[in-house]
């Protein structure tokens, strides 16, 4: 028997859905965009959680925000840093795994493996860069859709996402509203507001003022627009926290440096430095072609544009239940916004449950460990989801 | 089952489109859906309340009462329901006004103030009255508004609101026999049926 030395510096916890492995899947029919162009074929990283039933009713489709990807849940071999909502999927967690099937994919336009800007362009055999096409939130919409029928799910137990993700959770409800049975939508909107835009457009400005952007094409070129990704992604992450935590955790500490009179020895925050290990961290990660498209994907988003401007008359469009859950210091998607959206529900007759929750992590709440009410609302409502599919 | 909601329950028409404000843990609307098959939303502010009504799978919203129903549509409910809650409310005459506003009907429902209980313990104890109903004190009761059979039926009247119905529930020996001939004194529990014309 050949010895065999273990690899993985972490014991996955019993409340972890364990080593998990993306699976890259390719898509040969083609995908005509809401921007009139037609990608011929695409592929698409996923991953998948627990065990699908033999009626395939028990299937969720977690749906990732900005800077998210596939690796939702448990860990990659090796790696000591679980997916981006581990908190919250996993055996006996909020989406259990026990009892569901957990579907989490890369989108259309990311840069974890699924076709992308960093892909390459058939046509040309280069580089896409920023010549890949515009997308909205509801072509991710329609591969998700073409993803379900290829893993033979006629309709989902739920569609869950925060934030971009909970706009596409609702863009499904509209989309293919036989074919879900619960819309989970955390800390999102209907439509940004002007204040939400104009973020996002400080950070591509960011983006593109860096020398090293090329009009979009640096994988040409050879070089990355690392200080203008790490710029946008310091002024996102500004808007995910709220004051009251920032203050908290970093307050006016100093990282080096002293106000003493008499020295002039430069004096730096450790706020500045922890924006710029996250800025210059997330910039060697992530695609800025990517930023910029996903960015624009949630500026373009109304839910209603398309209904005369009425949510109540798009909600009528659904079948599923709702619920809505956002969070007290999230001012980049204030509880206001969950709210409109939880009344357009009540207006359109639909099932609906809207709590706003106490929490001091802004934005950001939805991915954050530990918040009792949260976890309890959630773990809640997921069961009753559970308890549907037997 | 109380005993208030079992006379909610016959006033309120099948199939109804009900609001609920201060649904609780959605017990009264899961009972009204089983037995009316009404379609109903409540708004609610307690976290325990919320997270029975997400157990129950019943609509909720949070939302406190205090800050008006302004995202309430005219006359978009059936009859609105306000069971134990109005006594708990900043301005409960403009909380009225709301119910008027978005519902065709309302059911209100208070502890009664004018119970002899009541009167007994301010009349001879001098001090505000504690009961298993009324478990509070005075400084930290969420029950700020309180009033009598009387106090609210001359508030309907200068508000112009019409009386339906009105019931008196009392549980309890001997206001349990005595309510009909005074309501006011031996009824713990008001319940009214009011329209806004």
């Amino acid at each position: 028997m050949p010895h065999t030395t273990p690899t993985t510096p972490v014991q996955p916890q019993a409340d972890s859905v364990g080593i998990v492995k993306p699976k890259l899947i390719r898509f040969d029919e083609p995908l005509t965009l809401a921007c009139g162009r037609t990608l011929d074929n695409f592929e698409l990283m996923v991953e998948t959680y627990g065990t699908l039933n033999s009626n395939k009713s028990n299937a969720v489709l977690i749906c990732h925000a900005l800077s998210g990807n596939q690796h939702a849940a448990g860990f990659y071999e090796g790696d000591d840093k679980p997916g981006w909502w581990d908190a919250y999927i996993g055996p006996g967690k909020a989406i259990d795994t026990n009892h569901l099937y957990v579907v989490a994919l890369n989108n259309l336009g990311g840069c974890d493996g699924s076709t992308g800007p960093t892909s390459i362009n058939p046509e040309d055999g280069q580089p896409w860069g920023s010549r890949f096409p515009p997308l909205r939130v509801r072509d991710w919409v329609h591969n998700q859709a073409r993803l379900a029928d290829y893993l033979g799910i006629a309709r989902w137990a739920a569609v869950v996402g925060g934030s971009l993700g909970g706009m596409q959770a609702m863009r499904w409800a509209l989309e293919y509203p036989d074919r879900l049975r619960h819309c989970v939508v955390i800390a999102s909107a209907m439509k940004l507001t002007a204040q939400n835009i104009a973020f996002n457009q400080t950070a591509r400005q960011a983006i593109m003022a860096d020398p090293n952007y090329q009009s979009g094409e640096y994988l040409r070129h050879n070089t990355l627009p690392e200080s203008g990704l790490g710029v946008a992604r310091m002024i996102g992450h500004i808007t995910y926290l709220s004051d009251d935590g920032m203050g908290e955790k970093f307050g006016r500490q100093l990282r080096s440096g002293t106000f003493a009179q008499g020295t002039d020895e430069p004096v730096e925050f450790q706020i500045e430095s922890y924006l710029r290990y996250q800025g210059r961290k997330f910039a060697k990660a992530f695609d800025a072609n990517t930023y910029i498209l996903m960015t624009r994907a949630l500026d373009y988003f109304d839910l209603a544009r398309e209904y005369n401007n009425n949510p109540v008359e798009a909600f009528k469009k659904a079948q599923c239940d709702f619920a809505v859950m956002a969070f007290d210091s999230d001012w980049r998607f204030a509880p206001e916004r969950s709210h409109e959206i939880a009344t357009a529900l009540l207006h359109a007759n639909k099932n609906v449950f809207y709590a706003r929750i106490e929490s001091p992590y802004g934005h950001d709440a939805f991915l954050v460990p530990d918040q009792p009410r949260y976890e309890a609302l959630f773990s809640s409502y997921m069961q009753k989801v559970a308890n549907a599919c037997a | 089952m109380r005993l208030d909601q079992k006379i909610i329950e016959n006033w309120v028409q099948p199939n109804a489109h009900i609001l609920d404000l201060g649904c609780g843990d959605g017990s009264l609307l899961e009972h009204l859906k089983k037995t009316k098959h009404i379609n109903g939303y409540g708004l609610e502010i307690s976290e325990a309340g919320i997270l029975g009504c997400v157990k129950r799978g019943i609509n909720v919203i949070e939302q406190n009462l205090d800050d008006g129903l302004k995202n309430f549509a005219d006359q978009s409910f059936d009859t609105v329901i306000m069971s134990q809650v109005l006594q708990t409310m900043h301005y409960p005459d403009k909380v009225l006004a709301e119910m008027m506003r978005v519902g065709r009907e309302a059911i209100v429902t208070f502890p009664n103030f004018g119970h002899w209980r009541a009167r007994w313990h301010l009349a001879i104890g001098g001090k505000m009255p504690v009961s298993d109903l009324l478990p509070f004190e005075w400084y930290n009761t969420p029950n700020i508004h309180f009033c009598t059979l009387k106090d609210f039926e001359v508030l309907c009247k200068q508000l112009n609101y019409t009386i339906i119905d009105r019931q008196v529930a009392a549980e309890r020996a001997p206001g349990k026999w005595l309510h009909p001939l005074r309501p006011n004194l031996f009824g713990e529990t008001a319940i009214y049926r009011i329209r806004g014309y």
